[in-house]
């Protein structure tokens, strides 16, 4: 039940900043937390890295979302990229293929409510999260 | 070439086939010559309708007088096309309008029109006319201005570009000083995003600062970072082991409530890196490592 939602093409360093202004007004516009929000921003900061980076590219999709008895906001991370071959590997803290400190995966996993993953070998990845209001 | 253009087929503009005949050239060089004044008045009075009011009549007037001449004396020596030798001069001339333009902060549309007004001042010239030959010339001499036109913009886009790449600059410069916050004490406040352009200008600026002063403690102020990410994180830590081989204690200054959250929900480890939530915190710190003590001053009665 989304009902605005706003997409950022991911091409670029600048992108990344886009997303994560977006998210901040977004985050701001649904009455989250300031904690929240950072985390939020943060999330989306490494996911949206993620798809450059690693995904060679792709988008963001910010909505706001709505169930039974509270609001929230999702954002999609999606990449045509080469995919995840081992996930449970992937999501290890510590672990990384590019030089970073390789908690930005499994990092903005614990900053946010929900965290799906969808990806396969040479299929690309898509990522949803949300985070909900308190 | 020509012959093409004459058929009426569809012809892409920027090939020879609209390029002007040597009579053409040689007509309107002639036209720009003897109708000079009134066009010049025209031309300016188009153009400073667009730019209302933020340039001079007189120094518009001159502007189009130059370009005039410009026009009529490369048409005069032949230049058929603005590609052409003989419309060297005109193109330097065209240039140097346009990043005129682009500096004072014109819109890109009010210095095409600088150009482009010439047709309409050339076209008030011949007036009604039922003349083909008349008709065709214009066509070419059209094509001709585009051409100039389009040059125009190109150069005015180059300008701008190398503009902004200045301010890009001006911005990394602005946005990362060193500071020094007591005998031996140097303070870096860091503000806005920190990406790897920005953190590479920060950790040379501190490094070569703890040379230049010899201090032996350097404080990073993050409170004006919006947000603490992984890649920002490893920057700065890059920073402090690059200080700390240089024989520099970092301190990690202004870590506000909801960036300690979300760096812990992240995992990053500071280590034994000293940090503090305020930089006065952080000053105090440091000057209790130096032995210093702040105590109130006594206020004496006189």
């Amino acid at each position: 039940m989304s009902e605005e939602s706003r997409q950022v093409p991911v091409a670029s360093d600048q992108d990344v900043v886009r997303v994560r202004q977006l998210v901040r007004t977004v985050s701001v516009e649904a009455k989250l937390s300031l904690v929240d929000q950072t985390k939020l921003v943060t999330a989306a900061s490494e996911l949206a890295r993620n798809t450059l980076v690693y995904g060679g590219g792709g988008y963001v999709e910010v909505s706001r979302v709505r169930n039974e008895i509270r609001a929230g906001i999702r954002i999609v991370f999606a990449d045509q990229g080469p995919g995840i071959v081992d996930l449970d590997l992937a999501l290890t803290d510590g672990y990384t293929t590019g030089g970073g400190l390789g908690l930005g995966l499994s990092g903005a996993r614990r900053l946010v409510d929900e965290f799906v993953i969808e990806t396969a070998p040479g299929e690309g990845t898509t990522i949803t999260v949300t985070k909900w209001c308190r | 070439m020509v012959k093409s253009a004459r058929c009426g087929q569809v012809v892409w503009l920027g090939e020879a086939a609209v390029a002007l005949s040597p009579d053409e050239s040689g007509r309107f060089s002639d036209l720009l010559k003897e109708h000079a004044d009134g066009l010049v008045a025209r031309w300016a009075e188009l153009v400073g309708a667009g730019l209302q009011g933020r340039m001079s009549r007189p120094e518009l007037e001159r502007q189009t007088r130059d370009l005039q001449k410009g026009f009529q004396q490369a048409l005069a020596a032949g230049a058929r096309d603005l590609k052409d030798e003989e419309a060297a001069e005109l193109r330097a001339q065209l240039s140097e309008l346009s990043s005129h333009r682009a500096r004072q902060g014109f819109s890109a549309n009010e210095t095409a029109i600088s150009v482009f007004a010439l047709k309409d001042a050339v076209l008030d010239v011949l007036g009604d006319t039922d003349d083909i030959n008349t008709l065709r010339a214009f066509v070419s001499f059209s094509a001709f201005i585009d051409r100039a036109a389009l040059f125009t913009f190109d150069s005015y886009v180059r300008v701008r570009e190398s503009l902004i790449a200045d301010q890009t600059e001006q911005l990394l410069e602005l946005s990362t000083p060193v500071v020094k916050l007591w005998d031996g004490v140097v303070a870096v406040p860091l503000v806005g995003t920190l990406d790897s352009a920005r953190a590479q200008v920060v950790m040379e600026r501190l490094l070569q600062t703890l040379v230049d002063t010899g201090s032996p403690y350097a404080i990073i102020d993050i409170t004006g970072v919006p947000a603490v990410d992984t890649q920002v994180a490893q920057h700065i830590l890059k920073t402090v082991v690059a200080a700390r081989l240089m024989g520099a204690d970092c301190i990690i200054s202004g870590i506000r409530p909801q960036i300690a959250q979300t760096i812990v929900a992240l995992g990053i480890e500071f280590g034994d890196i000293a940090t503090k939530a305020s930089l006065a915190d952080a000053l105090r710190y440091v000057l209790g490592q130096k032995s210093y003590k702040v105590v109130a001053a006594k206020r004496t009665e006189r």
